[in-house]
């Protein structure tokens, strides 16, 4: 600044050639013009630029502060390449070059291993049972296990879980007996449900598990809810809601993701891309490139992973749950996967997709099989404990469905609590009015 | 400060336990702070010398001078502030509540005095922070939750129908979710139809949901404390035209009961069972028909689900003939289900049909004189009561 006071009084060249910064001046009269006395300060400025735009080409509108351009260029639909997708064990189960495993033990790996199991058993068996007329409706999570017990192991008892419906492997592998899953589905009076939904819309309030509602998406506000409330009282805790591709074209996806990133909430938003929305398959679902692309929209952090990868998606979640607690702020992670199974027993898929899509994925892309051989490959698990889970397995899972089938319907009692936290009056006489019809009629109008 | 607290019945079954009490009688107290129809009131101005509202015993524990003054609007703020003073899980979400102070200046300096994350200013989406605010409360925080305008949160029905209404029932009681839900809603003057919506109706049928509305400044207070203390989901209804009303209210801690009536002047010709702004045309209407020698009994109902009736019961007991005037539409309102209540359950007691005078099956229209004629006026009431009580119909 110095020698400006000179230059404004026009002093005698010499003295500014004297100094090397002011040497843009004899090759810029123009601009020197155009900034008036500051033009000094200004030729630094501009020169420090690597393109030489002047300040005035910054736009600083409030909705964005973004360079301009002369060049009118669209955007277009999609980047050149698709997002990647992070792996870490290839379809045989074997370590990928340069992968970096995360830190799973063995007796984690192994109890990971059985809570898969467990859940695929679960799953064929009461499949089998609604077809045989003993519960009315059952949803498989069949080519997701690993993702739903990955995901679980990474998170702790206290994040709290928003389900859609097809994550039944979060709830066993924090601690949901087989006898719970299977009185929920029979709907009898032991269910934590009190009979109260359809089957496999479990919840579990001691395990963090909000109770499973059929719409989709609904639950991804709550989430975005439940982390606020995390946020205010500074818990070292997350909130982790699933859907799927076809719950993230939904109005509350759209919303959960903005509201969470504006409020800095701390919440992990798992997408289960399986491919299918029922018989919507996910070409027809998003013309983006799937639901990672939205997450830079909302200025959320996002990455896409394959959800069929045990260890990757533990790595994924593990590092999400950090970030989402430490910084609170949330997290989108797109799992790639497939729905081998039906989207329910009140879909056939084949009406949809091939026979031998159905299964390829079910064999030579099946998650467990893939997490067993790396397993064997550590020298963690044998031909011999195979055989002795599944059996094991499958005995405990028939003795439970058994058990559960013989208990008793819930009472009339239960059809008018919980409405509301006490019994109001109207609904005293509609079950006083109730008891009155049953007591009078034959027996079939009687409960159970 | 709060030596006496009036403790709510914790459900509706307690409730007809309660007596009724003087001091809930506050009608005297009440003036007009603008933005209701001004010609009636003028006109009305001249025959104030002989309408007192309340007969009889007025002993009031409130004397002239104790309590304060206040504005409607004024006393939802103080009830909220008071509630999120007492219990640090309350907070309060929607559009422009924070910074702003509410568009009904309801949330005012609420944000500088608890913070911008309990007072939470939220982007515009009313299905998602009405979902937020519901897991929120599955959570442990005890959300209040704003619609701009209660039409508004017809966007957000899926998410008080179906999970507000439904998650403490489908989880076996494991979880509760004690949200409030609130806005200004009814016809105000010339909002359009949008803005100008009746629809308490629409959510009466939503079993788990509790309603109340509220239409003076003391019972605006003391509902929303009571909303708030509530562990079910509860829609309280404020209305537009009303949040300047002022009354004089205790200074003392009070609550008030969810699921009770209130007994605004004892009659003994007819009952008159109302709500809301329609209280107000109700006493206006009463002003004239005190006059002509008629004796009305008027319950503002408050409760609109559950419905209080063992009040209503016991007044219509007592008079035998019921008209209901409401602000909600013909088709469907909260008339027609209350008419249903009355037949079922007083039958024997009626003198004749209880009838009902509702607001025209029309979304409401912009031009005054035809949105005039879409809500009921205090001609009507008045033609409507004689008819009843000259044996007319």
């Amino acid at each position: 600044m110095g020698l400006l006071p000179l230059l404004l009084r026009g002093a005698p060249k010499r003295f500014l050639r004297a100094s090397g910064s002011y040497r843009s001046l004899y090759e810029s009269n123009s601009r020197r013009r155009r900034h008036g006395t500051d033009a000094a300060a200004a030729d630094q400025a501009v020169n420090s630029r690597a393109d030489h735009r002047p300040d005035d080409q910054m736009l600083d509108f409030p909705g964005a502060k973004a360079a301009f351009t002369s060049r009118m260029e669209f955007i277009s639909p999609n980047a050149a390449e698709a997002v990647p997708c992070f792996r870490i064990l290839d379809d045989l189960g074997r370590a990928l070059d340069g992968s970096d495993i995360p830190e799973v033990d063995s007796s984690l790996a192994v109890k990971m291993y059985h809570t898969m199991v467990r859940l695929q058993t679960f799953d064929s068996i009461f499949y089998e049972a609604q077809r045989q007329g003993r519960i009315s409706f059952y949803l498989t999570n069949i080519g997701e296990e690993a993702l739903n017990v990955a995901s679980a192991a990474a998170l702790t008892k206290d994040d709290v879980v928003f389900p859609q419906y097809r994550e039944h492997g979060v709830l066993m592998w924090r601690g949901f007996t087989l006898d719970e899953f299977a009185n929920q589905c029979f709907s009898n009076e032991a269910g934590h449900g009190k009979g109260r939904q359809m089957p496999i819309h479990y919840g579990s309030e001691k395990l963090n598990y909000f109770t499973i509602s059929s719409p989709i998406a609904t639950q991804l506000p709550h989430a975005v809810g439940a982390a606020y409330g995390l946020k205010m009282d500074r818990k070292n805790a997350c909130a982790v809601t699933y859907f799927g591709d076809g719950g993230s074209s939904e109005g509350d996806f759209h919303a959960a993701c903005n509201f969470a990133a504006v409020l800095e909430a701390p919440v992990l938003f798992v997408c289960r891309n399986n491919g299918y929305a029922i018989s919507t398959p996910a070409c027809e679902q998003y013309k983006g490139d799937g639901i990672v692309v939205r997450g830079r929209g909302y200025g959320m952090t996002s990455i896409r992973v394959d959800g069929n990868d045990a260890l990757a998606v533990f790595k994924a979640v593990s590092a999400a749950r950090k970030l989402a607690v430490e910084q609170s702020k949330p997290v989108l992670i797109e799992a790639m996967t497939y729905r081998v199974g039906h989207h329910s027993t009140s879909d056939d898929s084949t009406k949809y997709r091939s026979g031998e899509e159905i299964a390829h994925w079910r064999s030579v892309r099946d998650p467990v099989l893939r997490f067993r051989r790396w397993l064997e490959s550590n020298a963690w698990w044998s031909v011999e404990d195979e055989k002795e889970l599944r059996g094991a397995a499958r005995k405990e899972v028939i003795s439970a469905m058994n058990q559960a089938e013989k208990k008793n319907k819930p009472p009339l009692s239960e059809l008018f609590t919980d409405v509301y936290d006490t019994l109001p009056r109207n609904l005293l006489e509609q079950e006083a009015t109730l008891r009155d019809t049953v007591s009078k009629n034959p027996p079939s109008l009687a409960p159970h | 400060m709060a030596q006496k607290v009036l403790v709510p019945c914790s459900s509706s079954s307690s409730c007809g336990n309660v007596q009724f009490s003087p001091s809930r009688v506050h009608t005297q107290a009440i003036a007009f702070g603008g933005g209701l129809s001004q010609s009636s009131s003028r006109k009305n101005k001249s025959l104030a010398l002989k309408a007192v509202a309340a007969k009889g015993e007025t002993s009031a524990p409130v004397t002239a001078k104790s309590g304060h003054e206040i504005l409607l609007f004024d006393a939802l703020r103080e009830g909220l502030e008071e509630e999120m003073a007492r219990d640090p899980t309350v907070c309060v979400m929607g559009e422009d509540v924070g910074h702003y102070g509410g568009s009904y200046k309801v949330t005012k300096g609420l944000a500088e005095k608890f913070g911008d994350l309990r007072v939470l200013d939220t982007p515009i989406c009313e299905n998602s922070f009405t979902g937020m605010g519901i897991g929120a409360a599955m959570t442990g925080l005890r959300t209040v939750v704003e619609g701009m305008n209660m039409g508004f949160l017809l966007l957000a029905y899926n998410q008080i129908s179906n999970n507000a209404g439904m998650l403490h029932y489908t989880s076996g009681g494991q979880f509760k979710i004690p949200v409030v839900i609130r806005g200004p809603g009814g016809v105000g003057k010339q909002l359009g139809a949008e803005h100008s919506q009746r629809l308490e109706s629409y959510f009466q049928s939503v079993p788990g949901l509790q309603m109340v509305a509220c239409s003076t400044p003391y019972n605006a207070k003391g509902l929303m404390k009571a909303a708030i203390r509530s562990d079910n989901p509860v829609i309280l209804y404020e209305h537009v035209l009303l949040y300047n009303l002022k009354e004089r209210i205790p200074d003392e801690e009070y609550v008030l009961c969810l699921e009770e009536a209130e007994l605004v002047r004892p009659g003994k010709d007819i009952t008159i069972l109302t709500y809301s702004r329609m209280r107000h045309f109700v006493l206006q209407a009463a002003k004239t028909l005190v006059e002509r020698g008629y004796d009305p009994e008027i319950i503002d109902i408050r409760s609109l689900k559950p419905f209080d009736l063992f009040t209503i019961g016991n007044s219509i007991k007592k008079t035998h003939k019921v008209l209901i005037v409401e602000e909600c539409m013909r088709t469907g309102g909260i008339g027609a289900s209350l008419r249903a209540a009355i037949v079922d359950n007083f039958w024997d007691f009626l003198d004749g049909r209880p009838e009902c005078l509702s607001s025209q099956d029309v979304p409401t229209p912009y031009a005054a004189t035809l949105e005039d004629a879409t809500v009921v006026q205090p001609a009507q009431i008045i033609v409507k009561v004689e008819q009843m009580l000259q044996g007319l119909i």
